[in-house]
């Protein structure tokens, strides 16, 4: 029988995390995300883990790679002001490939913004914050039960892709409590991190293998030396200016996430078959979302649901496919219109797209949804 | 030329190194392997974190577990690492830049949590890498690209800096004395704490063409003639201290070190 517990959204992720192995925390406090460091200060030296509190996030990001260069899975938590701290790092992540997982509880912005208050202002800062190109692969969370799950997920995407995975969470769905049921989560299900086969003589660090396109990955201290460096870099991981190196290295960062698009895409509809109008919305806005499509059923109008999992990679070509049998997709979004832009490019003008917008730090309520689905339908 | 065991601590692959001819950075190099060798440290059990600039090369050329990261962040990355590992010697190559300027916070952090680390401060008084701008150790008065009237802001003491937030091993040396300086980091290595090797050295490419250290041996006699062993320091007014490098052991001192508390914890709570 799996355990039934009742939880906020940020301690699922903490228990999440748990579950999939992770053993180290870096990080600094920050509203609203400290419930999830507190829980790992508490529950990490039990297990053999590590925790610490930094100077500042610049260095609660920079321990986590450090744990993860040192061979355990590593999270990170903070809300926008220290996501933007934590961009720098967290490109040096992207390129020097170590998996760990950054979780952003997004609250309203810019700046100090709204501290206590919800948002999703940060869904372009999550695939463009750090400078340079890279694939991103991020998570939003819409249930406390959901939590849990994707931060699971998140582990094993970052152990198996070798970058950074993100989990966009909001302030409602971090201090919203609710039922879980709590999954029991096999320790020899869960994925690692490829290791080197070759004797530390021959260990080429950043050679992909031929079968997946993706390089295993050796932990300081087992035997082998190598070299990380942010610095753009040949196989041997060491800096090149090579056009041809550096292009090789280029390609292959973008194809990881390209590569394995499908394998990581998640998605959630409801009401789709005979819908007219769908409400296309993640995190906490989908809850408001999906009772406005129930309610706009009950008065007879074909409404549908549409709820990416995964922001990126984005559910482009599924939306597309959607947009060829409907008149209209809603967009409910806490910010002044960020997702809408990629649902335009999926949808490329095959129906009509509608963004909602709200930026008072309220959560909207169904009725709001509602009555753009009724005005619309 | 270095021994044999040095040199099979050298990523020659790697070679040619990015240092001008003449750089006091090899000069460290050379003396921090020297330690290594003589501290009969694995290569394989060895972490050289750095940042960003010049120094921060060093991490390439040594064969050892080696991450060259952000800068000034080095000491955050290690940090992690050593925590996960604390059985790892961890070694960190800072500039000056890294260590007082962008990565100051970090830097005054690992000395309170004094977690056992060796950071090795190549001072040069500049940012090298970028073509000679002021760094917060360029001395008042002196020429950079970003002070070409002489700089006005009064420069960090590394040292004092060290050892006001709480190391445990602080000392300074010149690439004018190699064997003390090796014997320093050796005594860093040993230190069950946080140490900082502050090592003077020199960019006569961009610091010393502006002020009247326009080749290696200028600086090299520049730190014989204005180094000052800590117990003639001692006995010396601050006037006659003015514009003198005060060189030898400021702190040797035995405070608990960090991942030592943190495993003491897990053990505590984990046998309750």
């Amino acid at each position: 029988m799996p355990e039934v517990a009742f939880w906020q959204g940020n301690e699922a992720i903490a228990y999440g995390a748990l579950a999939a192995g992770c053993r180290f925390f870096g990080g600094y406090p920050i509203t609203p995300s400290s419930e999830i460091a507190e829980i790992m200060a508490e529950r990490l030296p039990k297990l053999n883990g590590r925790f610490i509190q930094m100077e500042d996030e610049i260095a609660g990001i920079a321990a986590t790679i450090g744990g993860s260069i040192a061979g355990m899975k590593s999270l990170t938590a903070t809300s926008g002001p220290g996501f933007s701290l934590k961009q720098e790092n967290l490109g040096f992540a992207y390129m020097a490939e170590i998996p760990i997982v950054v979780v952003d509880v997004m609250r309203g912005g810019p700046s100090t913004g709204l501290p206590t208050k919800t948002a999703q202002q940060d869904v372009m800062q999550a695939r463009w914050g750090t400078h340079g190109d890279h694939g991103t692969i991020c998570y939003a969370p819409a249930s406390v039960q959901e939590c849990y799950e994707v931060t699971v997920k998140a582990f094993n995407a970052a152990e198996r892709y070798r970058q950074p995975v993100l989990i966009l969470s909001d302030e409602v769905i971090g201090h919203m409590r609710e039922k879980v049921v709590v999954p029991e989560i096999d320790p020899s299900k869960l994925t690692e991190r490829k290791r080197p086969v070759d004797i530390p003589e021959k260990f080429v660090p950043y050679r992909p293998d031929p079968k997946d396109d993706l390089p295993c990955m050796a932990s300081f201290g087992d035997g082998y030396t190598w070299h990380v460096t942010g610095l753009t870099h040949n196989d041997w991981g060491f800096p090149t200016n090579n056009a041809e190196e550096i292009e090789k290295k280029m390609k292959r960062l973008m194809r990881k996430v390209d590569r394995f698009r499908d394998d990581i895409v998640e998605y959630e509809t409801e009401s789709v078959d005979d819908a007219e109008v769908v409400v296309l919305a993640y995190g906490s806005v989908a809850r408001s979302s999906l009772k406005a499509v129930h309610d706009a059923r009950v008065r007879g109008i074909k409404a549908g649901f549409f709820r990416p999992v995964t922001l990126w990679p984005f559910p482009d070509k599924e939306i597309e496919k959607l947009a060829r049998k409907v008149k209209t997709i809603i967009v409910p979004e806490l910010n002044c219109g960020q997702m809408v832009l990629e649902v335009e490019r999926a949808v490329h003008g095959k129906a009509k797209v509608l963004p909602v917008n709200l930026v008072n730090g309220e959560l909207f309520k169904p009725e709001e949804i509602l009555a753009v689905i009724e005005e619309v339908a | 030329m270095p021994s044999q065991e040095v040199f099979s601590w050298l990523r020659t692959r790697f070679f040619p190194h990015i240092w001008c001819p003449g750089c006091g950075h090899g000069i460290i190099m050379h003396a921090l392997l020297r330690a290594l060798v003589a501290s009969k440290k694995k290569k394989s059990e060895t972490v050289i974190a750095s940042g960003i600039g010049c120094s921060s090369r060093m991490a390439g050329y040594i064969d050892a577990c080696t991450v060259h990261t952000t800068h000034g962040r080095s000491l955050a990355f290690a940090t992690g690492i050593k925590l996960a590992k604390p059985e790892l010697t961890v070694i960190d190559v800072m500039g000056d830049g890294d260590c007082t300027a962008i990565g100051g916070n970090h830097f005054i952090h690992a000395c309170r949590r004094n977690i056992d680390i060796t950071a090795i401060v190549m001072n040069n008084n500049i940012y090298g890498m970028t073509g000679g701008q002021a760094s917060p150790t360029t001395p008042v008065g002196s020429m950079a690209t970003t002070t070409p009237y002489g700089a006005i802001d009064p420069s960090f003491d590394v040292c004092r800096l060290a050892e006001g937030a709480g190391a445990s091993y602080v000392a300074r040396s010149t690439i004018a004395n190699p064997k003390q300086a090796e014997q320093f980091i050796m005594n860093g290595i040993k230190k069950k704490g946080f140490s900082v090797v502050e090592i003077m050295t020199h960019c006569h490419t961009t610091f010393g063409r502006k002020n009247n250290r326009r080749t290696p041996i200028d600086n090299v006699n520049f730190f014989k003639n204005n180094s000052v062993p800590l117990a003639k320091a001692k006995e010396m007014s601050e006037e006659e201290l003015a514009g003198k490098i005060i060189t030898g052991e400021f702190v040797n001192k035995n405070v608990p070190e960090y991942t030592e508390q943190y495993l003491a914890l897990i053990e505590n709570v984990r046998g309750k």
